[in-house]
Parts: C-alpha cells; sequence; structure tokens
C-alpha cells in the first residue's frame, strides 16, 4: 500500500527518504519536483529566535487530502505527498515539504508550486515568532493571497474580508 | 440548538480552546459569531468585527453565511500562516 500523502507531525523529514518513497514502484514516474520550506533567522527585519507551529487537527489533512485532490485534476502527476511540521521549531529547521511525481517536468514543477501556494492560504497552520522582542502572531501576507490568484482561486485570506469569505469555486 | 466552538492561535489564547454555545435555529456563523462578541469582555475583544477572522464548518473553511446545523463544530481563527 502507498504511504498516507499529508504527515503532520511534530518529528524532521528526510528529503530524499521522502521521494524514494515516492516513486518507489512506478517505472512511469520521469519528473520529481520537490519543495522545502524552512524557518529563517530573520523575519521583517527583526531576528528571530524559535517558530511555534500550531494546527487545527483534523481539519488541516482533511484540507490537504482536498488540495491533493485539486492538484491530481489539474495536473498529470502521478503521486504527491505533503509534510508539514507542528510545534517548536528552530531557525534554519524544516517546515514543510510538497513532492510531486509526474512523467514529464512541466507537471510536477506546476503541482508543485500550486499546492505550495493553496497551503499557505487554505491550509488551517498558525505560525508564532519569538524574537529578542518578545513573541507575536506572524501576520498574513497579501502576496499569498496574489499566489493562489494566479490559479484562478480567491485565497480571502490576508486579504480577506469581515465575513470570512472562502476562496471562489472554480 | 448547540454548537462546538473551537477557537485557534490568538483567539485561543484569549479565550481557551473552545466552548459550546447555544443559538437560535437557522443561525449561521455570522450570528454565532454575534452572539458570541454579545458576552463582552475578552468574547467582544477576541471576535469583534474590527478583526479579521477566517471560520470553518465541521472542519471546512467557509464564509459567516454559511448556515449551521444542531451538534456542528465550528472554528474561529486569524488568517492562515503556514507552510
Amino acid at each position: 500500500m502507498a504511504a498516507a500523502r499529508v504527515s503532520i507531525r511534530p518529528d524532521d523529514f528526510d528529503l530524499g527518504a521522502e521521494v524514494a518513497a515516492l516513486r518507489a514502484g512506478d517505472g512511469g514516474v520521469g519528473a520529481v519536483a520537490a519543495f522545502v520550506g524552512t524557518v529563517r533567522d530573520r523575519n521583517d527585519g527583526a531576528p528571530v529566535q524559535s517558530l511555534e507551529l500550531e494546527h487545527y487537527p483534523g481539519m488541516t489533512e482533511a484540507a490537504i487530502e482536498s488540495m491533493i485532490d485539486e492538484a491530481m485534476r489539474r495536473f498529470r502527476i502521478r503521486a504527491a505527498r505533503v509534510v508539514h511540521r507542528i510545534g517548536a521549531l528552530a531557525p534554519s529547521a524544516q517546515i514543510v515539504l510538497v513532492a510531486v511525481t509526474s512523467a514529464h517536468r512541466g507537471d510536477a514543477f506546476q503541482a508543485c508550486e500550486f499546492l505550495m501556494d493553496y497551503l499557505k492560504t487554505q491550509a488551517p497552520f498558525w505560525k508564532k515568532e519569538t524574537g529578542p522582542a518578545g513573541a507575536r502572531w506572524v501576520d498574513a501576507r497579501v502576496a499569498d493571497d496574489a499566489a493562489l490568484a494566479r490559479w484562478g482561486i480567491a485565497a480571502g485570506n490576508a486579504a480577506a474580508d469581515r465575513t470570512g469569505e472562502p476562496p471562489a469555486k472554480r | 440548538m448547540k454548537v462546538a466552538v473551537r477557537y485557534f492561535a490568538a483567539v485561543r489564547e484569549a479565550l481557551g480552546r473552545g466552548e459550546d454555545a447555544d443559538v437560535g435555529a437557522g443561525a449561521d456563523i455570522a450570528a454565532l459569531r454575534d452572539a458570541l462578541v454579545a458576552r463582552g469582555g475578552r468574547h467582544a475583544e477576541a471576535l469583534g468585527r474590527e478583526r479579521v477572522l477566517r471560520s470553518a464548518r465541521n472542519r471546512v473553511l467557509c464564509a459567516e453565511s454559511t448556515p449551521l446545523a444542531e451538534g456542528d463544530e465550528v472554528g474561529f481563527f486569524p488568517p492562515l500562516t503556514g507552510g
């Protein structure tokens, strides 16, 4: 049986092992695209000493599963895997992995970016940074809403109106 | 009708992980939020309309115009910042 497509957990991940597992036994794979997000040591000009990741258990997994379903509909990909860490993370630590396999590179590149753009504004995670000045919740970025808009989906996250309008259905 | 309310991130820090709430039949998420704000104090501070919040019904992101049903789980939280 194939490994689960989504893993939300405190533990770190190994990019090589994840990619090997994703394409194991599939001779039709001709391309693998993988993105790894990591903790910067500065954000908005201030030093970051640690990052705390909170999520909505149960909802997070389901939301990302549906994003992968959508990526499967939009692109000719063979498999996808998303790992997202939660809890306390130090600068330089890995936060998130999105890996996609396909026959040819175009679909793998695009689906990987699509999934990452989707996850940024539609998966229920929240980051809290701690620096010399104390702890603060990270603000959502309008640029992340714009990134999802390129795929024809209104994010309604950083730029949400006060009624919490969701992304427009395509 | 009774619904289970859950809070995350800054809203959780202000109000705790969640609570049960009672709203009239046919209420939507906006009506629930208004009822919680009407409790005043920390609720008014954390959930007031000057705050941009997102919401979920039964663990799916949705607009506040979404109608509720008995036993629903409703989440209130700030804009999302994962990845």
